[in-house]
């Protein structure tokens, strides 16, 4: 095989694994956008604030330590105990429940019935006051993020040599997955799969899929929006949880990762607003076109750095021809 | 009390149709005038133009540019820093004499414009960019097209970023402004007077916001109105989408367009786009016309300022008086501003400028309560 394709296709797969990344924060996306037509530009910081949570947990760290040493002029940083990861993951949940509640509670129940745009622009105020929190919280230095995977040992070790001597034996050329990205990949997919069967085969589920259908019909057959509402920005906390665990275990826990929720609209374009699977399938498009533009493209020709905006580009050129994404409902628009 | 139009007598049209009917108002806007072109000039220093003054009023005029596009016209954009960025280039290119290359030779030169003229060029440049990134406004809406704006925003900073021939091959990749006057009174570079970039950004400002004023209740304000109320039913009774969107992103560009130029030229002097105009600087902007008020010119202008105050006064308080470090108060800033954009969309969603209002009416009324 020569060398460029193996190279070609290394990239391609580096790609598909990214992809399984933006794919995840889009999730949360569509799961909110769905049920309550709020386009939730704070996801990403929702990732954010999870991640940060978590290794402020498991580290024992005293929340808002930095503000209350400014204003009694103490030194309290940490209780100085460790949390196990386990334990740590149960109380972000919980966290991240209570986080659902309040937004609920005091920020989209008294915008019900606004225009979307309105509540798009609440949940981009939404971040700024997630992000300062957070990091008043837990201080915002980069942290590194300690769940199993980062060390490789939720995977049977040597995985990815194991890989790479497989398609050395098979193509005679080693491709080089990381772990890391394996173990997204397969979350993701149990991720989904939990998704699709609680809304699928629970009560709850049928009711958010009643609710994401029609509000008023819902609500008139006894759903009641408001545990639904709640129930929803839950899992999406929940999978802003998990997002937040693998970009974290990946890069660092830092501001950045907010960033990635700007990278996940494209996606969303691409899938279509309302559509699970269509977020799946987008962010796999966004990060195997971001890489392989990249490479191909990108970097010989234009002088690098096309990943800034490759997304972006291609959501634009694909809107033009096909506004409502490649799963999306058909718009249909009347006076 | 105030603000009542009793015995204010309108004999002609002009007089009946003018920006400030009621004589209160009118006379209240001239001493402002009067205080901001004569007064201040000659009480301003350094701290006072370039923490406060200059920052106002660069950002009214881009509030302006922007609340033209979303307030009036509902197109929602994400994409003014980069526009921004583009007035400050263009302006850059004109002031220090734009060179066309053509097979790797020098085709020509053109002559360096004066720095007035750059200003205006940043914005025309803009405008035919804001013109071309607008063209997809025309078969999306809403969200989509917000995020097809972020697809201006971060192609525009990529490509200042790579493409040296923008900042004119320097090894830094920053563009620095050169020393140019204006009638003998140096406006841009590091030795300039507080008083004359006050005034050079105040005139464009003044002149920015009476366009504005005028085309917003001109006919191509209501047709902007129109699409944005409901683009189908505007179709239908006549207006042309086409036309009323794509000039409203060519107004809206060249305002930005302008603000960015007096942003680098005038304010900062050098800069580097990725850091001044990024990705935050849309959403500072964004936030600007909602604290203000989307749909207000008034409002473009007390949105400016209060997101220009907050910062200073933050820091004032925070850090000089408490003695907090910079990072919390910072942080404590996010905070605030997020908590005030929420706050606004629930309780006030015309912003500050439909206080004023209020505050107006009440005004109107006040000392008796009927």
């Amino acid at each position: 095989m020569p060398e460029q394709l193996a190279f070609t296709i290394e990239v391609f797969l580096n790609g598909l694994m990214a992809g399984v990344l933006y794919a995840l924060v889009a999730l949360g996306f569509v799961l909110i956008y769905k049920a309550s037509g709020i386009f939730n530009y704070a996801q990403g910081v929702m990732a954010l604030f999870a991640a940060m949570t978590l290794v402020g947990i498991q580290n024992g760290q005293v929340p808002f330590s930095h503000l209350i040493n400014a204003i009694f002029g103490t030194e309290i940083h940490h209780f100085g105990w460790h949390v196990h990861s386990v334990l740590a993951i149960a109380f972000t949940v919980v966290v991240m429940i209570i986080l659902a509640w309040a937004v609920q509670r005091f920020v989209f129940r008294h915008l019900v019935g606004q225009e979307p745009i309105i509540l798009f622009m609440a949940t981009i105020g939404l971040a700024y006051f997630l992000e300062g929190v957070a990091d008043l919280m837990w201080g915002s230095e980069i942290k590194a993020l300690d769940v199993c995977m980062s060390e490789g040992n939720c995977l049977p070790q040597g995985m990815n040599g194991w890989i790479d001597q497989t398609t050395f034996d098979v193509f005679g050329y080693g491709f080089f997955i990381d772990n890391l990205d394996i173990v997204a990949s397969i979350v993701a997919a149990l991720l989904v799969a939990g998704l699709v069967m609680f809304a699928q085969y629970t009560k709850q589920g049928r009711a958010m899929r009643a609710v994401a259908d029609d509000h008023q019909a819902a609500l008139s057959v006894g759903v009641s929006l408001n545990f639904i509402w709640i129930l929803v920005w839950s899992l999406a906390g929940f999978v802003a949880l998990v997002a937040g665990i693998m970009w974290g275990a990946k890069s660092g826990v830092q501001f950045s990762l907010s960033l990635i929720a700007l990278k996940a609209l494209p996606v969303l374009m691409l899938g279509g607003f309302t559509s699970i699977p269509g977020a799946i399938v987008g962010g796999l498009i966004i990060g195997v076109g971001e890489k392989l533009f990249e490479f191909l493209i990108g970097a010989p020709f234009l002088g690098g750095a096309t990943e800034n905006w490759f997304a972006y580009m291609l959501a634009l050129l694909f809107l033009v021809f096909r506004p409502q994404g490649l799963f999306g409902e058909k718009i249909i628009e009347r006076v | 009390m105030f603000y009542r139009e009793a015995g204010d007598f309108s004999t002609t049209y002009a007089e009946d149709q003018q920006t400030f009917p009621i004589k209160f108002d009118r006379y209240r806007y001239y001493v402002v005038l009067f205080i901001a072109i004569v007064v201040v000039p000659f009480v301003i220093n350094d701290y006072w133009a370039n923490s406060l003054l200059l920052p106002f009023l660069i950002y009214a005029i881009a509030a302006i540019g922007l609340n033209i596009l979303v307030g009036y016209c509902g197109q929602v954009s994400l994409g003014t820093g980069g526009f921004m960025a583009v007035g400050a280039y263009a302006c850059y290119k004109f002031m220090t004499g734009v060179d066309i290359w053509w097979g790797g030779e020098l085709l020509f030169r053109l002559p360096e414009f004066n720095i007035f003229f750059s200003v205006i060029m940043g914005g025309v440049m803009t405008a035919l960019v804001g013109v071309l990134f607008g063209l997809p406004s025309l078969r999306i809406k809403g969200f989509y097209l917000a995020v097809a704006t972020l697809a201006a925003q971060f192609f525009l900073v990529w490509l200042f970023n790579r493409v040296s021939w923008f900042y004119n091959y320097s090894a830094s990749g920053q563009i620095n402004a050169p020393e140019r006057d204006l009638f003998g009174v140096l406006i841009t570079g590091p030795s300039t007077e507080p008083w004359a970039t006050y005034l050079f950004c105040l005139f464009f400002t003044i002149v920015c916001a009476v366009v504005a004023r005028n085309l917003t209740r001109g006919a191509s304000g209501r047709k902007w109105m129109a699409i944005r109320d409901m683009d189908i039913a505007a179709e239908i009774i006549g207006v042309n989408p086409l036309r009323a969107k794509l000039t409203a992103f060519a107004v809206s560009s060249f305002f930005v367009g302008i603000s960015g130029a007096l942003f680098f030229a005038v304010y900062l002097g050098a800069v580097e786009v990725g850091e001044a105009f990024g990705i935050t600087k849309s959403f500072l902007v964004l936030f600007m016309i909602i604290i203000g008020g989307l749909g207000s010119i008034f409002g473009s202008f007390a949105g400016a300022a209060f997101l220009v105050l907050l910062p200073v006064v933050l820091k004032v308080v925070g850090v000089d008086w408490l003695g907090w470090p910079t990072d919390i108060v910072a942080h404590l800033q996010l905070v605030i501003v997020g908590g005030l954009i929420v706050m606004f969309l629930i309780l006030e969603p015309h912003g500050l400028a439909q206080l004023w209002r209020v505050a107006k009416e009440k005004l109107r009324l006040w000392p008796f309560p009927h």
